[in-house]
């Protein structure tokens, strides 16, 4: 039965692509897919955009495209990623003029079409469009303040590129999954337009297969939350990308190449399946709606797990997108205090800077205080000892956030505090925060119908074939 | 016959991630014993009662039995999302443990079978 092999890139913009290597030499991979957008990326490629026009995607496809391409090319392997971000033809000319550098050519396709911000901008649009998806919350209150708002894609314009003999293609926001199943349709011949309750299985196997892959070594051992069971999973260090093995009935085997790191396993493979999903019985994306209530996950040993079992739904008339606002700024420090009575020096000198933003009526919305080492990761959740106990303890590390509308009060509250060095209480270290005002960003997510979306779609191809 | 309290953390594994301002959770029996006391036992009303004292959302929940797992969603878990959030923790990645420490009673016996029947994921020595 016909097959291919894809996998796993990086799973967010800054991940390892030391691994992928593996995978290209050794895991008899035909696609690499690359996810290089969660969902708050777009935000700082963003404000990469504002001071540089030309910026605005995942600077990080560049250098790993010129430690992989290489590797890539003479395998015949191909490469699919959204390392476009809010300016797709960007990531391609630099990706183009790196090769090119070097002597080399590539056939690039640059999908676009995801930008709907001119449609949010659009203050004649009925007061009901784009309200907030999970609170209904209308768009009118944040309209004046959104910095991007970009729709999910689907695996369509990837499969169409592919088509067309594209080697690599660049994509800006497509959903995560989509990135994988693009190349699996494409290879299978799957209809990714049928609403043929076994193609929509179909689609649903390949969906999930993106969704298993789309975080690299997430799926494959990697940030296994357990407690004691994360040490028998072995070399980390040198751990293999999840690859994935799907057959033109939609029957999926979960892998990674040999002599690697990390585990594939019933385990590690179900955490990353319900990852990130909210109904497991209704997981979205653009092309099918995925229901992982029949999914059987069976060990096969030796690091290779079967998958089969999803079932697809016809997808929905409307796509999700996620804009972002402008909502006010941070400044936060930290500082240290050691024993004897770390505790009370700690909350005395809390209370010396709070009394501080009262007299000089700093203007702000909160004062949020956490204690790295005692409760930052768990809250109120996390059981503290009593204060005799926290005033034995070695030390007390407070960590304070403002956050205010007013950037100079951001940019005022770091030097509230060094004077407490020789004027506060004593036995201080590790003051850091003088300087690091940053914007905060409200995410919008939302929907909008496809075929305004997809009308606007296109697909460009830059550069020669090899 | 013996009533305990044992911490999520001695039965079952968890994993945690962000969309927007809602943390979800995976909660993993490691065999079916194990899955009928984290069924029985982790309900949505539990896992909110667990949180409220430091996040007062709405909690959704799923039962995944094809692979021994529970599905839990915690609404406006992120000040608002990760990109507006204050804490470390600004995506939730961390809450999982926090999951982990929800505690919950079993018969001895029950605590015996889910610990000591095999896991049915392959981990080899």
């Amino acid at each position: 039965m016909k097959s291919l092999r894809i996998g796993a890139g990086l799973g967010f913009y800054g991940d390892n692509w030391e691994p992928v290597v593996a995978s290209i030499e050794r895991g008899e991979v035909n696609f690499i897919a690359s996810d290089h957008l969660a969902e708050l990326t777009l935000a700082i490629l963003q404000k990469d955009r504002q001071r540089d026009p030309a910026l605005g995607y995942a600077r990080d496809v560049v250098p790993m495209l010129l430690r992989l391409w290489p590797l890539m090319r003479e395998r015949g392997v191909r490469f699919v990623c959204n390392a476009g971000g809010l300016n797709p033809h960007g990531a391609a000319r630099a990706v183009l003029a790196a090769f090119a550098a070097k002597g080399w050519q590539a056939r690039v396709a640059v999908v676009t079409g995801d930008d709907v911000l001119p449609q949010l901008l659009d203050a004649s649009a009925p007061p009901d469009h784009f309200a907030h998806l999970f609170n209904g919350e209308p768009a009118a209150s944040v309209r004046e303040r959104l910095v991007f708002a970009n729709a999910y894609l689907g695996a369509a314009p990837i499969v169409a590129a592919l088509n067309a003999g594209a080697e690599i293609v660049i994509t800006g926001r497509v959903a995560d999954a989509a990135l994988f199943l693009g190349p699996i349709a494409h290879s299978l011949g799957w209809s990714l337009a049928s609403r043929e309750p076994a193609d929509l299985n179909r689609l649903a196997q390949g969906l999930a297969v993106g969704h298993l892959l789309e975080c690299s070594g997430q799926g494959s051992g990697g940030n296994f939350g357990s407690q004691g069971a994360w040490q028998a999973i072995p070399d980390l260090a040198r751990i293999g990308y999840p690859i994935a093995e799907v057959y033109a009935d939609g029957t999926a085997f979960i892998t990674k190449a040999p002599d690697t790191g990390g585990r594939i396993n019933f385990d590690t493979v179900r955490q990353q399946l319900l990852y990130e999903v909210h109904n497991p019985h209704a997981y979205q994306s653009p092309d099918v709606v995925l229901d992982m209530g029949g999914i059987r996950l069976q060990d096969e040993g030796q690091d290779r797990v079967r998958m089969t079992g999803a079932r697809g739904l016809p997808p929905p008339e409307q796509l999700k997108v996620v804009a972002g606002y402008r909502d006010g700024f941070k400044a936060e420090v930290t500082w240290g205090f050691s024993w004897p009575d770390a505790w009370d020096k700690a909350q005395a000198a809390q209370a010396t800077i709070r009394r501080l933003l009262d007299e000089k009526r700093v203007p702000h919305d909160e004062l949020f205080v956490e204690y790295p080492g005692l409760n930052s990761a768990h809250g109120a959740l996390a059981p503290l000892p009593d204060a005799a106990a926290l005033n034995d303890t070695n030390e007390i590390w407070t960590r304070m956030v403002l956050r205010t509308p007013a950037k100079a009060a951001a940019d005022g509250f770091g030097r509230l505090f060094p004077w407490l060095a020789l004027s506060g209480p004593a036995y201080t270290c590790g003051f850091t925060g003088l300087h690091n005002t940053s914007e905060l960003l409200g995410i919008w997510p939302t929907l909008v119908p496809r075929a305004a979306v997809e009308a606007g779609v296109q697909i460009e191809f830059l550069g020669d074939a090899a | 016959m013996t009533q305990l309290c044992i911490p999520l953390a001695r039965i079952a594994h968890a994993r945690s991630g962000d969309k927007a301002d809602w943390v979800d959770f995976g909660l993993f029996a490691w065999n079916p014993a194990g899955y009928r006391l984290i069924e029985r036992e982790v309900t949505a009303d539990r896992v909110q009662a667990h949180f409220a004292p430091w996040l007062a959302g709405e909690v959704e929940a799923w039962p995944m039995p094809n692979i021994l797992a529970l599905k839990f969603v915690l609404k406006g878990a992120l000040q608002g999302g990760g990109a507006r959030n204050l804490r470390l923790d600004n995506l939730g990645k961390a809450m999982a443990g926090a999951l982990l420490r929800l505690e919950i009673a079993v018969m001895q016996e029950e605590l015996d079978q889910a610990l000591h029947a095999p896991r049915v994921g392959w981990w080899p020595e």
